[in-house]
């Protein structure tokens, strides 16, 4: 049970009358990176949007490193270690690396100054040198203002923001959608280096090559339910396409009259 | 430290051979401007080779014309003080339209607190609070009670773009039709005059300059090395990734606003005190002179880019401008005009310089 880094049981979200998210039972090793698969609307922003605390569940549990939790916001989520990069960034265009870095967790000095505590800029250049080199980020200049970078570069400085706080969790919605060839090679090299360094991950891709490159496992939303869950190295991505458009549905998760 | 060591994965990078800081940019338009008056007058048959910046008839010991070059900052300092605030409130993407309203109440109130007990050795029975006997009191109070009023209305300001979620423009636009009617009811529009000496001081001579010189590396400092002034830009910037990132939005708004009312608060002691009286038009259009200072200095309306430094030099520039025009003796009309045509081209110029940022990247 230690092993397990997130879980959820039952997790359910409707808006109204409609049921974006049903039943999820969901878990996630330490370690392990999981893919999450699903045609458009088939919950799978839904389910990332209750577990990184942006949205609350109608009904379900979350249980995140041995504990059960409830966010009630996204900086809840942030502070128990669950860091997302949503598919609009997050990043204030006309700041550096670093200040995004530590954006609203600035190192200061003289805290005795409240509001006008100093920055402690050498402190942070450093750490985000660090956390960059760790991520194998290539940033020409840490200094340069991120309306200065490119898409991939941008999406290298949100996902190193997760490795510089040690987060038990990163979330990635679709990193690599409005990427190049070689940006998208640069994101999933760091990927990798997470894997290789034993961070788990949640991935949201479109991307059949991409996830069965960089996952262990698939696990398949439709219309609000899970529909399978597999071993990445067991399946071909025929079988997931099916496993998405409703051809195939996993036994243990067939439910009378809904599908 | 060298842009070079501040990469990652060994890539190289000249940084400051792609960053040019746009202040230097506003810095050329400052020197471009004043060489054209300075031409201008020698040019001119009428001007009979006057110069504009130098000292040509011996007058004063250094080779400039001290003179002019103490009236350019002197009647923008007091302005420039306003200006300072509105700069950080546009830096987070609003605007300020009740700073010179501001002045005008806090001046009136103020100076009512800062009036002698006699005027010419008989009792100045026309003090607002002589029945009171609130006459001859220290420097202290009228600048206490003035800086409350600034930060009062500036408190209103925030309160009401931070958690109404009107625009500022609505918000502001309130205070300053609110604060001039105030202006007018506190004496029923009765000037307000003969300050004690030591208020009198505040604006005399060229104390005003120092008081901006002071304020404006205070809060240069302030914008580029605290919290508060990354959290400003950060604001400016993306709203919803500062929000995101654990900022309290609304509570730094408030601040900012506030902020921005004390500063138009000291500007109103300044003036009051330079011009030994109060009256309820004070201030009149101030908001639009602050404005433009920031704008020309570099500061975008659309929040998030521009710096303190930018702002001093807008000041300088409009200073330029303003005794420039009474140098080549153009009526005041024409000074108008050529205002509110450079704020425009500013605003222009700082746009179409954006979007070719924007295509390089």
């Amino acid at each position: 049970m230690s092993d397990v880094i997130l879980q959820t049981r039952g997790l359910t979200k409707h808006y109204g009358g409609v049921h974006a998210l049903e039943g999820a039972d969901f878990t996630l090793m330490k370690g392990e990176h999981v893919a999450i698969m699903g045609d458009n609307g088939a919950g799978k922003s839904t389910f990332v949007r209750q577990i990184t605390g942006v949205e609350q569940p109608t009904r379900g549990e979350i249980h995140f490193d041995g504990a059960r939790v409830a966010f009630k916001g996204p900086l809840d989520a942030r502070e128990a270690g669950i860091e997302a990069v949503f598919q609009t960034l997050a990043l204030a265009d006309h700041l550096d690396v670093p200040d995004n870095l530590f954006l609203g967790r600035e190192r200061t000095k003289w805290n005795w100054l409240g509001p006008f505590r100093r920055l402690d800029y050498r402190a942070m250049h450093a750490d985000t040198i660090a956390a960059l080199e760790k991520t194998g980020v290539k940033i020409p200049s840490i200094r340069n203002t991120i309306q200065n970078m490119s898409g991939g570069q941008r999406q290298c400085v949100a996902i190193a923001r997760t490795a510089t706080f040690h987060s038990k969790l990163t979330i990635m919605d679709e990193p690599t959608a409005a990427l190049g060839v070689q940006e998208t090679a640069q994101v999933e090299n760091i990927i990798r280096t997470l894997k290789s360094q034993g961070e788990p991950l949640i991935l949201i891709s479109h991307n059949m090559r991409q996830v069965m490159d960089l996952c262990d496992r698939i696990v398949v939303f439709r219309r609000g339910r899970i529909c399978a869950n597999l071993r990445a190295a067991d399946v071909t991505g025929e079988e997931v396409v099916a496993y998405i458009t409703g051809a195939l549905t996993q036994p243990k998760y067939a439910v009378d009259g809904v599908l | 430290m060298t842009g070079a060591t501040l990469g990652t994965g060994g890539l190289k990078y000249d940084h400051a051979k792609r960053h040019r800081p746009p202040e230097l940019n506003v810095f050329l338009a400052l020197i471009l401007i004043v060489a054209v008056f300075e031409v201008l007058g020698q040019i001119l048959p009428y001007m009979n080779g006057q110069s504009f910046l130098f000292d040509t008839q011996g007058r004063f010991d250094s080779i400039f014309n001290e003179a002019r070059l103490k009236i350019i900052i002197l009647q923008v300092a007091i302005v420039g003080i306003i200006a300072l605030g509105v700069t950080q409130v546009i830096l987070t993407g609003g605007i300020d339209l009740s700073s010179g309203s501001i002045v005008g109440a806090t001046a009136m109130i103020a100076m009512s607190f800062a009036q002698v007990a006699e005027v010419n050795g008989s009792p100045n029975t026309r003090a607002v609070f002589f029945e009171q006997g609130w006459v001859d009191l220290p420097v202290l109070v009228p600048v206490v009670i003035g800086l409350i009023c600034g930060l009062v209305a500036g408190l209103i300001n925030g309160l009401l773009v931070a958690y109404t979620r009107i625009p500022p423009f609505i918000a502001t636009l309130g205070m300053m039709v609110t604060a001039r009617g105030v202006a007018k009811w506190w004496t029923m529009g009765q000037p307000v005059s003969f300050p004690t000496d030591s208020y009198a001081a505040i604006g005399a001579g060229m104390t005003p300059v120092y008081i901006f010189a002071v304020l404006a590396a205070l809060f240069y400092l302030v914008m580029r090395h605290t919290v508060y002034g990354k959290h400003t830009y950060a604001i400016g910037s993306n709203m919803d990734a500062a929000r995101m990132s654990g900022i309290n939005v609304q509570r730094h708004l408030t601040l900012v606003y506030t902020i921005a009312g004390a500063l138009a608060a000291i500007a109103a002691i300044v003036l009051s005190s330079k011009n030994l009286t109060a009256q309820a038009g004070m201030g009149v259009m101030y908001e639009l002179d602050a404005i433009a200072m920031a704008v020309i200095g570099g500061i975008s309306l659309q929040g998030g880019r521009g710096s303190i430094i930018g702002t001093a030099l807008g000041a300088l520039i409009f200073g330029v401008i303003l005794s420039g025009f009474t140098y080549l003796r153009l009526d005041a009309y024409y000074q108008e005009m050529a205002k509110g045509a450079i704020i425009v081209g500013a605003v222009v110029l700082d746009q179409w310089r954006q979007r070719r940022a924007a295509q390089r990247s």
